[in-house]
């Protein structure tokens, strides 16, 4: 499991674990019932407090993506395909968010940012595949 | 309950007329990772050597394991691993001559572990301690601070001109001491970037004073840096409140809060401002804020 830490945008570290497994399941690169590293190996890898793992892998069971399993270790949960589609709305409407309030800063109105993005789909090269988002929901 | 590990009341030490602390009262939890941050010269180093009872208190008290360290530093000194800034080892020692001279002090030295380090930091046995390079000396600091296993590991400014493999290794033995239940490690630094990654629970010390003392993810929820627009132009900032620094001009001002969310909002309201945006602050920006913050709230940039 590869995981990039950053100390200088001032997300903190627990939250940038939780968001990139979350990322790593919702984009399928992490599989159901696949183990997750031990709290202590990924603080070794990562080079953070383990309680900072802790707290993410907590983070993470609170909301069903993973369970842990007895003497066993972390794993990804069960059958999550219909949160994984719920997740990753979820995560673009935080990037959505930000997009809001930057044009919000701008002063550019609703109006026109959402032409701007219908003009931008168009450019994009793969815009065949967005407008058909069923086919690549997990 | 979680009995301290380290308590310290009202430390003040001068040397000369050169004022090294000033009235430093702190407490350091059993378990965990403690940072202490502060520039040079902030008093980080003699702070330390108190502790370990290289530094008598000139007033105030130091209590380790509840223990005096002066009056008692077999009782401190054997549950404590320390690598000093300066790495002062004997120069004049082989490796396993190190190895076995400093476990000699320590009964509970550990042999087998020694040698996994000496193995892991690939120190050779036979190699001259005046002869290692800067990371090497480093690493062989590391292990003689840490093959006895000890209930306190007090690391001072460990990763200070050394490359980043060898601070991985000074990271990862943080790591892997806490990672050992009921362990505790004090370390002081001026490298952020680390103190974020490892530290649960961090102190800044400034001008012999501690700034601020408190849980990593608290300091982290408690600052944060907010771009606001005034409705009527001003060449200083209006002081106090939740404000502890920042800079700007006329309308536009991008302030530090040391606040929650609903108290900035509130504090905004009352300057009849408008919020144009609120950001996190990464432990290096809430550093400068809190220790030069003060000097920038008068409006540098007008």
């Amino acid at each position: 499991m590869h995981i990039h830490i950053s100390t200088q945008d001032g997300v903190p570290i627990y939250l940038q674990i939780v968001r990139q497994v979350k990322h790593q399941i919702a984009s399928g690169i992490l599989v159901s019932g696949q183990e997750l590293p031990s709290i202590r190996d990924l603080a070794e890898k990562l080079l953070v407090n383990p309680n900072t793992v802790a707290r993410a892998y907590r983070e993470l069971e609170t909301v069903g993506l993973v369970e842990k399993r007895r003497t066993a270790g972390t794993f990804v949960a069960e059958g999550l395909s219909p949160l994984a589609r719920r997740e990753k709305l979820r995560m673009l409407s935080e990037r959505m968010d930000g997009l809001l309030a930057e044009a919000h800063q701008m002063r550019v109105p609703l109006s026109d940012l959402i032409d701007l993005l219908n003009q931008r789909a168009k450019a994009f090269p793969q815009n065949s595949s967005i407008q058909n988002p069923e086919n690549h929901a997990s | 309950m979680n009995q301290p590990i380290l308590e310290i009341r009202d430390l003040k030490r001068n040397f000369g007329k050169k004022i090294a602390l000033d009235g430093v009262s702190l407490s350091i939890p059993t378990g965990g990772v403690f940072g202490l941050i502060g520039g040079n010269g902030a008093g980080k180093t003699t702070l330390l050597k108190h502790t370990l009872g290289l530094l008598s208190a000139q007033s105030g008290s130091v209590r380790i394991f509840g223990l005096d360290p002066v009056a008692d530093p077999v009782g401190a000194l054997s549950r404590i691993g320390y690598l000093s800034e300066n790495r002062d080892l004997p120069d004049w020692m082989r490796i396993h001559q190190l190895i076995s001279y400093t476990r000699a002090f320590y009964p509970n030295w550990d042999p087998e572990y020694a040698e996994k380090l000496r193995r892991d930091f690939e120190l050779d046995p036979n190699a001259f301690v005046k002869t290692l390079s800067r990371g090497q000396r480093a690493r062989a600091g590391l292990l003689v601070a840490l093959a006895h296993r000890p209930d306190l590991l007090i690391l001072d400014e460990p990763s200070s001109g050394l490359d980043p493999v060898v601070r991985r290794d000074i990271l990862g033995a943080i790591i892997r001491t806490i990672a050992d239940e009921g362990r505790t490690v004090l370390f002081s630094s001026h490298l952020l970037d680390e103190v974020e990654r490892v530290a649960d629970r961090i102190a800044i010390l400034h001008q012999g004073r501690i700034q601020l003392c408190a849980p990593m993810e608290q300091v982290r929820s408690g600052h944060k840096r907010v771009q606001l627009r005034l409705s009527s132009s001003v060449s200083h900032f209006p002081p106090g409140g939740i404000w502890i620094g920042g800079e700007g001009s006329r309308h536009d001002w991008s302030m530090v809060a040391e606040a929650e969310i609903e108290a900035i909002r509130e504090a905004v309201l009352l300057l009849n401002a408008e919020i144009l945006s609120i950001e996190p602050m990464s432990l290096d920006d809430i550093f400068v804020a809190r220790t030069a913050g003060k000097a920038l709230v008068a409006g540098v940039q007008s």
